[in-house]
């Protein structure tokens, strides 16, 4: 110990950890963009508590030479902006771990020699510099300068991420950064860290986003043009992007006095002709289910984007967890028809979302993409999004005289009028409604309406999504995922490195695609992993197909799984052997 | 002037005879015509109750939506179609009940829209409790010793927050009722227009004699543009004043705060996604 020598090629784990407040989410956002500019594959994700200032938030930043999109317990590079900071990753520390900081402020005793230090005096630099603010920029530069990036290249980023600006603070920032290059050089010529990761030129004009503009993209090119909100960590995010860029794509967005008014405000969107989401998170959500049902019964279009985070009650704000399905699948009372999608990829949930808007339109019901907060905060690198694939359906019909909103039908779609486009009159009614739409208690109508709501269902069965199978077709084992798991079980699965295992994973998770029997027969062996404690997609499949998965892997802590821990898991289920 | 447009013809009602709801959706029914407004250029919102069944008896478009929620879909209705016309009509348990919160948010959101409420101080679909606008000791089957809540004053907390528009009626008033409405929805802004009205299966105190002994109608020389005034007015304990307590004209409505009608009003389902700003937003994402 205490060699203090990191040789690493090909995939770098970084992880910054500091008080909210001390401008880690900075170096996140600068390192990320900077690096991938630079040709590196980028992946970066955060967790953090709810609070504004103190406290102990972390960032990972991964940086490879080939596609990275997960999270990993390793930690190569560890920057610790305050001693708490190394108490809070503690377990994720090993010998291999560099850790790159003011030994003398951030260790204590009991650890101060069995850790691999590398002493770099930050706050002295700093404060020299114009003051302890500056050590995130500091670090930023070190990291920029261990991976090469270019004295230039990034004093020049600085600047302009930085600009316009207070002069003063821009020239601070950029003395920071250029510091930290200096000391990265000064590391590496003394042998200390050698860190040899290869570029690809290709990488540099891909697109990075993190999964809240996945969503918000996806809702624009879905035609969104009215969201309506409460904020609530993490769904806050899609409503921030949506608001930015409200004059660019003719979209309303109002943040409103509460989750209930949110969705009532975006079922008279859709009634008037709009295209309306709402984004929210478990509590909020479960303020606004009364309204589900409603979009429900008067046959409207929804789209609803639900951001998971670990419940009951404010449980854990700012954390993650894959606890809500059940909740979206049994949210609103009575009976109606519904989808949710819950995106693997950052690319599906652009394609997901897009498609919410046109189904929800199709077939005149609320249509959901569950996400988290793993999802909403993790950035990657792509080359592109296929934007031509989104292309939108007007379902919006004009009325005539003798338009009836409610015409039986035997898909149980009848044509979607709106006020004022047409010599029709269009009744949205939450009773029980005949034909035309006012109230009824016309008992054998009340079982044609029920009927024709529900006849959506075969339909929508029919449109659903398959899962995705990662792996050989004549597997012996098959592992289960859906949503924001899939980067992270996809990489276990290559360590593990066995033909015999596959994984197959749902991006739609209700209804369940019809062909998902087959792949449960064929499996000798069926694991399913998710991010809650009841295992409820566990109990959907077996609701769909009556196989019940006796093997699990479930985390409901607040924090995503990260691959070592699904791998070692896979393993201590499958055995070693193939 | 006919009001046949508006008629359902020979339709089953669920309103008790003479329930106060008859002579507001007559007057409705007139102050439309007479400001010449289409069926299919009109939308009423409702939530639940008695008096949010008014959009089934009158012949135009209707969001009869959930107790309470009214005006978060007739905000958004107006601001996608500026062209419709929307009233949001429902009774006093759901406007300042179930949905108090909205009521104060309408207000500090000014969506062009009217807000007519049903107040007849009492519940009568759930069968005879206290409203939120019961007077203190009221006697129910719930409030057996009488309601202890003071009574809500719907026309004060608006006044409070300066809303563009408030009036108040009476149901046993046609003719005030009608044109009181009438200027309510040529308003720009949200209008907020409280009638008082019998409930006469629930309500056996405020009666028809009652509400003629406690009210009184704002003087011909009463000046709406002077909020204290107003508020002077609208906290008055003996007698309720009748009429249009205030107006605030400068205010700016919803729609004017919305960048999607800076450039027009054309109606959102009118307007085209633009890819191409879509493509350049993806694009801006490479370069960081």
């Amino acid at each position: 110990m205490g060699n203090s020598i990191l040789k690493k090629t090909e995939d770098i784990s970084i992880v910054l950890c500091g008080e909210a407040g001390h401008g880690i989410q900075t170096v996140e956002q600068i390192l990320t963009r900077l690096l991938k500019l630079s040709g590196f594959h980028i992946f970066a994700t955060k967790e953090y508590m709810s609070r504004i200032r103190g406290g102990s938030n972390s960032t990972e930043i991964r940086v490879s030479s080939k596609r990275v999109s997960s999270l990993l317990n390793r930690i190569d590079i560890l920057i610790p902006f305050d001693h708490a900071a190394l108490k809070h990753v503690k377990k994720r520390i090993s010998n291999e771990t560099v850790i790159l900081a003011d030994r003398e402020i951030i260790a204590d005793k009991e650890n101060n020699n069995d850790l691999n230090w590398i002493d770099v005096p930050f706050s002295r630099i700093a404060s020299e510099i114009g003051g302890t603010i500056y050590t995130n920029i500091l670090s930023a530069g070190i990291i920029a300068g261990l991976l090469r990036v270019g004295a230039d290249a990034l004093d020049h980023y600085i600047e302009q991420f930085f600009s316009p600006g207070d002069k003063n603070t821009i020239e601070k920032n950029r003395n920071a950064a250029k510091k930290g290059y200096e000391i990265a050089q000064e590391l590496m010529n003394s042998g200390k860290i050698k860190i040899d990761v290869s570029r690809n030129a290709d990488v540099t004009g891909e697109i990075i986003i993190n999964g809240a503009e996945a969503v918000g993209i996806g809702a624009i090119a879905g035609g969104c043009n009215f969201i309506s909100s409460y904020p609530m960590s993490p769904s806050t995010a899609v409503l921030t992007f949506l608001s930015r860029n409200a004059r660019d794509f003719n979209l309303i967005a109002e943040q409103v006095e509460d989750e209930i008014s949110a969705i009532n405000m975006a079922l008279g969107a859709w009634y008037a002709g709009g295209r309306a989401m709402v984004t929210t998170s478990g509590g909020g959500f479960a303020l606004m289910e009364e309204a589900v049902g409603l979009a429900g019964m008067i046959e409207s279009p929804m789209v609803i984007h639900l951001a998971q985070r670990p419940g009951p009650a404010t449980g854990l704000p700012t954390r993650t967890e894959q606890g809500d399905l059940q909740l979206a699948l049994y949210s609103g009372h009575g009976e109606f028809p519904r989808i949710i999608f819950a995106p693997g990829k950052l690319e599906d949930a652009v394609y997901l979302t897009h498609q919410a808007f046109n189904l929800a339109d199709k077939y005149q019901i609320p249509v959901f993409i569950l996400t988290d907060q793993y999802f909403m905060d993790s950035y990657y690198n792509m080359p592109s999004l296929n934007l031509s694939e989104t292309r939108n359906t007007q379902y919006i019909e004009k009325t005539d005289q003798d338009y009836k909103r409610y015409r039986l039908s035997k898909n149980g779609i009848s044509p979607r009028g709106i006020p004022g486009y047409g010599e029709g009159l269009v009744l949205a009614d939450s009773d029980e409604h005949d034909e035309k739409g006012h109230i009824t208690e016309d008992l054998d109508l009340r079982v044609e309406m029920v009927n024709k709501r529900l006849a959506k269902l075969i339909g929508i069965t029919e449109e659903a999504i398959p899962p995705e199978l990662v792996g050989r077709e004549d597997y012996k084992s098959l592992i289960i995922g859906w949503g924001s798991t899939f980067h992270v079980i996809c990489e276990a699965m290559e360590n593990l490195g066995r033909t015999d295992v596959a994984f197959l994973h749902f991006k739609q998770v209700y209804p369940v695609h019809p062909g998902t029997l087959e792949y449960l027969r064929k499996a000798e062996r069926i694991i399913m992993i998710e991010g809650n404690a009841t295992c409820q997609f566990g109990s959907l499949v077996k609701i769909t197909t009556g196989f019940d998965i006796k093997d699990k892997i479930l985390k409901y802590n607040g924090i995503q799984f990260t691959v070592e821990e699904v791998t070692e898991q896979m393993k201590a289920i499958l055995g070693q052997e193939e | 002037m006919s009001t046949e447009r508006f008629d359902m013809g020979n339709i089953d009602m669920a309103w008790c005879p003479g329930c106060g709801n008859f002579g507001i959706l007559k007057a409705l029914k007139k102050a439309l015509v007479e400001i010449d407004i289409k069926p299919e250029k009109l939308v009423i919102v409702s939530g639940i109750g008695q008096a949010a069944k008014i959009p089934h008896y009158l012949k135009t478009n209707i969001f009869n939506g959930l107790h309470g929620r009214a005006l978060p879909p007739a905000t958004a209705i107006k601001a996608v179609n500026p062209a419709l016309t929307v009233i949001a009509e429902s009774g006093d348990g759901d406007m300042y009940g179930e949905g108090g919160n909205h009521f104060i948010h309408a207000i500090r959101r000014n969506p062009d829209i009217t807000n007519i409420i049903h107040n007849n101080m009492v519940y009568g679909l759930t069968k005879g409790q206290a409203s939120p606008t019961s007077q203190s000791g009221f006697i129910t089957p719930v409030q057996v010793n009488g309601t202890n809540s003071e009574p809500f004053n719907p026309i004060a907390v608006a006044i409070s927050l300066d809303a563009s528009f408030i009036a108040r009626a009476f149901a046993g008033d046609y003719e005030q009722t009608k044109d009181i409405m009438k200027k309510a929805i040529t308003h720009k802004g949200y209008s907020i227009v409280d009638i008082l009205q019998l409930c006469v299966t629930f309500n056996k105190v405020n009666t028809y004699q009652w509400f003629k002994d406690h009210t009184y109608y704002l003087e011909d020389n009463y000046d709406p543009f002077d909020r204290t005034e107003a508020f002077k007015r609208a906290i008055e304990k003996d007698k309720f004043p009748l009429g249009i307590f205030y107006i605030n004209p400068d205010k700016l409505c919803f729609n004017e705060t919305l960048p999607v009608y800076s450039a027009g009003t054309t109606p959102l389902f009118r307007r085209e996604m633009a890819i191409e700003k879509l493509v350049s937003l993806v694009n801006s994402k490479r370069a960081g």
